[in-house]
């Protein structure tokens, strides 16, 4: 049988979607369960993210499992010209699972293709992140108390920003309204909106915070990046306009969550993180579970 | 009195020709379909008038018949390449090339960042759309249109 691996959002069905959820929470309740005893995961991480990283190994110790692997490729035979091939089949025949973060785009793809494990996909260069949107969902769920009918207001760069676009298309799945909050030169790319469309769904865009956000069950946030801009002037104009400050939370619903995948810049004032209403640390735990809960999916393990 | 009809590229008895070809493409469409690797027979010509193309080529191969999968890899660089298959120098089948559902090996993923530009791996698309056609690379999941389309 073909190893079941992890690449991209949409290599789980709703259903699967819903599995790992529920495994979550469980995880949560109880996070320490020697499951992976005497599993051993590879974390390749060629590109440092110490944030998905830490998480990921967090989620191994807490299940019993071993780790190898490195944090940066400038240790790894990367720096001798191994191909990311060989790399793969040589660490197939050390570990149970891969964990992988690549800059390349499509490597996690064509790694779980080489693999005779099943691969994580950590995130591949703008491509797909998909633990980041399991988390995300688990988040969602965790605090609405249901995937279902939910305005999600969306906010920074969403042109570039792969984790709002994974995002975007899971929560299709539950009849979710969008909001969409950015400069012009960061907008939703048309592919996406033909895919609202094509599904029925309703989304709005605005390019500033205006009242609308009383609307909101859920405001993910997002960093709008200097390097995104082919016009500095254009950046200086729009950096301001994006951040989320305590005094704009007046009116929103008492079920709203703020949520950001971090790191944060400036875009939400650290006078908001005080208010109940800021879930991004929270979020950031929740990624501890959802990661165990894939890892045992993947694995096979009940 | 009638002109004799002549070819430009002279018949042959059986096998596959190729006509309706954009004159630029010629030599594309012979290495997609691997023509420059067999021993068969093959007669082609090239900047021929042609109404609907300007300039267009035909290529005749002896003895080849092809199977609708190998051909319509073609589909890619001569959308409106025309078949006839030849029996005892008769035309005893017309067919035209489709664009297929899928493209393995063909195209090249615009994408700079796509790990098929980085490292031997051979190219992936699903056809998003068949009439502009639009590929959507299996690797990195971004599109390949028309104007940006390279054939490897």
């Amino acid at each position: 049988m073909k190893n079941r691996s992890l690449v991209s959002i949409a290599d789980f069905s709703k259903k699967e979607i819903i599995e790992i959820l529920d495994r979550a929470e469980e995880f949560e309740k109880q996070p320490v369960r020697k499951l992976l005893e005497g599993k051993v995961i590879a974390t390749l991480f060629f590109e440092p993210s110490t944030r998905t990283r830490l998480s990921f190994e967090s989620a191994i110790n807490k299940l019993g499992g071993k780790i190898v692997g490195f944090s940066d490729s400038t240790n790894s035979s990367v720096t001798k010209g191994e191909t990311l091939h060989d790399t793969i089949k040589m660490v197939s025949s050390y570990s149970d699972l891969i964990v992988m973060r690549h800059p390349v785009e499509g490597s996690a793809r064509f790694a779980s293709e080489v693999a005779s494990v099943p691969v994580i996909n950590a995130g591949d260069g703008a491509n797909q992140h998909p633990t980041q949107t399991l988390l995300d969902l688990y988040s969602i769920r965790k605090t609405q108390g249901k995937l279902e009918n939910l305005n999600i207001f969306m906010v920074g760069d969403l042109k570039y920003g792969r984790t709002v676009h994974s995002l975007m298309m899971a929560m299709s799945n539950w009849n979710a309204t969008f909001n969409f909050i950015s400069p012009e030169e960061l907008k939703m790319p048309d592919e996406f909106k033909l895919y609202l469309d094509n599904m029925g769904l309703k989304y709005y865009e605005h390019s500033d915070f205006s009242d609308i956000i009383s609307k909101a069950d859920i405001i993910y946030m997002t960093r709008v990046q200097k390097e995104r801009f082919s016009d500095p002037i254009e950046y200086e104009k729009v950096k301001n306009v994006y951040v989320l400050k305590n005094d704009m939370l007046d009116n929103t619903k008492p079920n709203m969550r703020i949520l950001h995948p971090l790191p944060r810049v400036n875009e939400i004032h650290t006078d908001v993180d005080a208010n109940p209403k800021a879930y991004y640390f929270d979020q950031a735990q929740n990624g501890v579970y959802t990661r165990q809960a894939i890892l045992c999916k993947l694995l096979g393990i009940n | 009195m009638k002109e004799p009809k002549q070819l430009v590229v002279s018949a042959i008895q059986n096998g596959t020709v190729i006509d309706h070809v954009p004159a630029k493409q010629l030599f594309k469409v012979i290495q997609i379909l691997g023509l420059d690797h067999i021993e068969n027979q093959i007669t082609f010509g090239t900047n021929l008038e042609s109404k609907k193309l300007g300039r267009k080529a035909i290529i005749k191969i002896s003895e080849k018949f092809f199977k609708d999968d190998d051909i319509n890899r073609i589909a890619l660089v001569a959308p409106d390449a025309k078949l006839n298959i030849i029996r005892d120098y008769e035309v005893v089948e017309k067919r035209v090339v489709e664009v297929p559902d899928t493209i393995t090996g063909i195209a090249k993923c615009m994408n700079p960042k796509c790990i098929t530009n980085f490292e031997h791996v051979i190219t992936k698309f699903r056809v998003v759309s068949k009439k502009n056609v639009a590929l959507k690379c299996h690797y990195c999941e971004k599109i390949t249109n028309q104007e940006n389309l390279q054939i490897i």
